[in-house]
């Protein structure tokens, strides 16, 4: 089995638990016999390339091939994304509008045989327009390489034109992987409708979807209206090898109860500043930490501030790589009262500390951890109760940090990686 | 009666924190970026103080005695003088030796005391009364509080410390039809002057001079001296940041020509003549009382205390601050008492100010951080760690 994958980022230089993901998933796959050909939009040349071969796409020039461009362009519709948004045409001014819209899409198509897109790989203002050169590239790959893959794989909405495009291109089965749906950025009614509908198609398009939990399974179903037959969770692992246990000297005496992660809606920062409150009520010896940054970092800070906890309530910012380790290593107890989170990793990385760990009902992780407390993210109380209780009954958190640390060495990607393959099969044994 | 002119320029200097993580609480127990402050100091020394301090020396011998300008340093300055450049302490003692310049009392950290707790205040302002008579040999007799807040509470507090004399801004909403170039007194110490600071003519010199905007630049000292003869009244307090010449005000500006020509032309007009404010105090009769119920300061355009305690992130830092005094009373520790200081300069408070839409400018230009809210967090860890070591130090004794 030979497996032509698309991603957006690999280790080291990630932004966030996608490459991380990925790359667990590529080594969980060569362990079962599985080849991958890995493409990432921005490749930096350091990535570890012994479990698969990675393939840089700005290194890639857009080939010409046999096909005429309105052919291509026929196959892959990719989404041209344009400002044709012109108020008070009338009907022969529009006609006329798309046409020339039409030709100079053939023209600039033209324009790039034969060039390379230097793509960013981040996920700055002009990401539209490099997921769809992304799309662009994937089919060139998908033909110089065509006799070289069974089925192809492309992992978040960022992929999937690439991996419609490659399918277009090779006529091979497509799986999408839903690592985070568009519900998970925003709310329910605030949406980015052009990241749904790129989801929307790469989920029709693919012949089976993996989700990462059956939380996000029933959003697939539910809000994109696919085919439950087709759609199957596959639930994260976290690879530890290699991982040494970071020692930190501690500072401080007290109990510290850490948030980690970015600080945005999704994530539920307010309810744990609120529960931290309710402790802080009872006990003193106990400092929170908010680390990361996000969109809410501001509005907690106030919201900290007007509830006069600031000396007990701190903030780090980002912290980047041993820092991380760092501040898990520093933790007495971990908190993840996500709203919505399709997984959520940290947990596990926190309980792989031995740090036992309080997660919302509403996360992927929450289905696979049965060591790890869970509460619904709105219950500030029942939150507030569980991280009173371990940080005051030692028996309490010895035990969920023994167990829980026993538990999360053994969610390995070598076994998620078994139930990918069984996926992958059940698509190439139909064909 | 001649009409006073009263120059009394404003000389502090923060300690401002280093990058204090929160990885550093507990273990690290230095909390100031020397490297900074060093580097600021030295910068506004070889900019400012220095030729400023040369200019006002030379203007006064010119005069003989008939110039004079009146200095409040802050003990937080002072102690950086002293560290990183004691030529500047050295320069205001040979202005001190004149005997034409006044030396004004205040917190010696530049703090809030005075909001807060009233011994607290009292602390602050003898250890920088004694200060001042240490560097300068002179004992300060008029008062002038942090940015020169003041409310009646306040100026009750100021007179009990032995002041006769406190300077403090003609702030609009409490002045009305009022005019600031007349000396008042406290509400009901009848014996408290008050003098206020024309917040229209300082200005003209602190602010828009350099500004070409204005339709009345360029700013020349024979045109200023017109106004101050026109100005009605007993006295014009012109009362600005010394930093304003060299600094704020670039020397290209040509601050200091107008700062050099200031005194010919105003002493050529027989109507006026310079006084510093505890001179004033005597000159003048008072014309009323002024009843200031809620604290005024010099800031802003509201002239109250909301760039220091406007929002909830200063509220919360100064009453976790202030919440210590009592407690640090209790201790005998000169490293605690000198960190408590530190921590009470107003500047870390200021630098939290979220009032970006009308004031915003003027605040990041005095900010080294890029938003309130780092410059909250990294307060907050400074201050979480000086609480753990004011309560091991408790429970040690």
């Amino acid at each position: 089995m030979r497996v032509l994958m698309f991603g957006w980022e690999f280790p080291p230089h990630i932004a966030g638990g996608l490459g991380t993901a990925c790359e667990g998933i590529v080594k969980g796959l060569a362990a079962n016999g599985v080849q991958t050909i890995f493409v990432m939009p921005s490749a930096s040349g350091d990535e570890d390339q012994s479990a698969t071969t990675i393939v840089n796409a700005s290194d890639v020039p857009v080939e010409d091939f046999s096909e005429t461009v309105d052919d291509f362009l026929d196959k892959v519709k990719f989404v041209r994304i344009g400002s044709n948004l012109k108020p008070y045409l009338d009907v022969e001014a529009f006609e006329e509008a798309v046409e020339n819209e039409k030709k100079g899409q053939r023209k600039e198509f033209r324009v790039q045989y034969g060039q390379k897109y230097k793509f960013s790989g981040k996920y700055g203002a002009n990401l539209l327009e490099e997921v769809a050169k992304y799309a662009q590239v994937a089919a060139t790959i998908a033909r110089e390489r065509s006799g070289q893959f069974d089925l192809i794989h492309a992992h978040d909405w960022l992929t999937y034109l690439a991996g419609i495009a490659a399918k277009e291109v090779s006529g091979k089965p497509l799986v999408v992987h839903v690592h985070a749906t568009s519900f998970d950025r925003g709310t329910d009614d605030m949406v980015d409708t052009r990241v749904y509908a790129i989801e929307k198609r790469g989920m029709e398009a693919a012949d089976r979807v993996i989700t990462v939990s059956d939380l996000t399974r029933n959003i697939v179903i539910n809000k994109y209206g696919i085919d439950p037959a087709k759609v199957v969770t596959v639930h994260n692992a976290v690879d530890f090898s290699g991982r040494g246990n970071v020692v930190a000297e501690r500072g401080v005496k007290d109990k510290v109860v850490t948030f980690l992660g970015r600080i945005t809606f999704q994530k539920g920062p307010e309810y744990f500043i609120d529960a931290a409150a309710k402790v802080l009520k009872r006990t003193k010896g106990v400092r929170f930490v908010m680390a990361g940054s996000g969109d809410m970092m501001n509005r907690c800070i106030r919201h900290a501030a007007r509830l006069g906890i600031s000396d007990r309530f701190h903030f780090t910012g980002f912290l980047r790589g041993a820092e991380v380790q760092q501040m898990f290593a520093l933790s007495d107890v971990y908190i993840m009262p996500s709203v919505s989170e399709p997984f959520g990793i940290s947990p596990l990385e926190a309980m792989r500390t031995g740090v036992p760990s309080v997660i919302s009902k509403q996360s992927g992780a929450a289905e696979v951890l049965r060591y790890a407390f869970k509460v619904d993210f709105w219950d500030v109380d029942a939150l507030a109760d569980d991280i009173y209780a371990l940080i005051n009954y030692p028996a309490l958190s010895h035990f969920a940090g023994a167990q829980g640390y026993d538990e999360v060495n053994n969610l390995k990607w070598n076994n998620a990686a078994a139930k990918m393959k069984a996926v992958y099969e059940s698509v190439t044994n139909t064909q | 009666m001649k009409k006073s002119i009263c120059l009394y320029f404003q000389v502090h200097q923060p300690s401002r924190l280093r990058l204090y993580r929160f990885f550093d609480i507990g273990k690290d127990s230095h909390y100031y970026d020397d490297f900074e402050n060093r580097t600021i100091l030295r910068r506004i020394a070889q900019k400012c103080y220095l030729p400023m301090n040369q200019l006002l020396l030379e203007t006064i011998e010119k005069h003989k005695g008939k110039f004079k300008v009146a200095f409040s340093i802050s003990g937080s300055a002072l102690d950086q003088f002293d560290r990183y450049a004691p030529e500047v302490t050295e320069s205001f003692r040979r202005l001190a030796d004149t005997g034409c310049v006044e030396f004004l009392c205040e917190t010696y950290f530049h703090s809030l005391a005075s909001l807060s707790s009233p011994a607290e205040f009292s602390h602050q302002v003898l250890k920088h009364k004694a200060a001042v008579e240490s560097h300068f040999g002179v004992t300060p007799q008029a008062f002038r509080n942090t940015e020169l807040i003041y409310s009646d509470a306040i100026g009750e507090e100021v007179y009990k410390l032995g002041f006769k004399t406190m300077v403090t801004e003609g702030a609009r909403h409490i002045m009305g039809w009022r005019s600031p170039n007349y000396v008042y007194t406290h509400d009901f110490e009848p014996k408290l002057k008050l003098l206020l600071r024309n917040y229209a003519l300082s200005d003209d010199i602190a602010f828009r001079f350099e500004n070409r905007d204005w339709q009345e630049w360029p700013l020349t000292a024979d045109k200023f001296a017109h106004w101050l003869a026109a100005a009605e009244g007993d006295v014009v307090n012109l009362f600005m940041d010394y930093e304003t010449f060299g600094e704020h005000r670039s020397a290209g500006s040509g601050i200091f020509d107008f700062m050099r020509a200031l005194p010919d032309k105003v002493l050529a007009d027989k109507t006026m003549d310079f006084q510093t404010p505890s001179e004033v105090a005597r000159r003048h009769k008072s014309v009323s009382e002024l009843s200031v119920p809620e604290p005024i300061s010099w800031a802003d355009e509201e002239r109250d205390v909301t760039a220091w305690l406007g929002n909830e992130l200063q509220q919360d830092a100064f009453n976790k601050l202030y919440s210590l005094t009592e407690t640090l009373a209790l201790l005998n520790d000169p490293q605690l008492w000198e960190d408590f200081g530190h921590l009470q300069e107003s500047d870390h408070l200021y630098y939290m100010c979220t009032k970006f839409f009308s004031d915003g400018e003027i605040h990041k230009q005095f900010n080294p951080y890029d938003t309130p809210y780092e410059a909250f967090i990294n307060y907050m860890n400074v201050l979480s760690d000086f609480m753990i070591r004011v309560n091991d130090a408790l429970a040690q004794k």
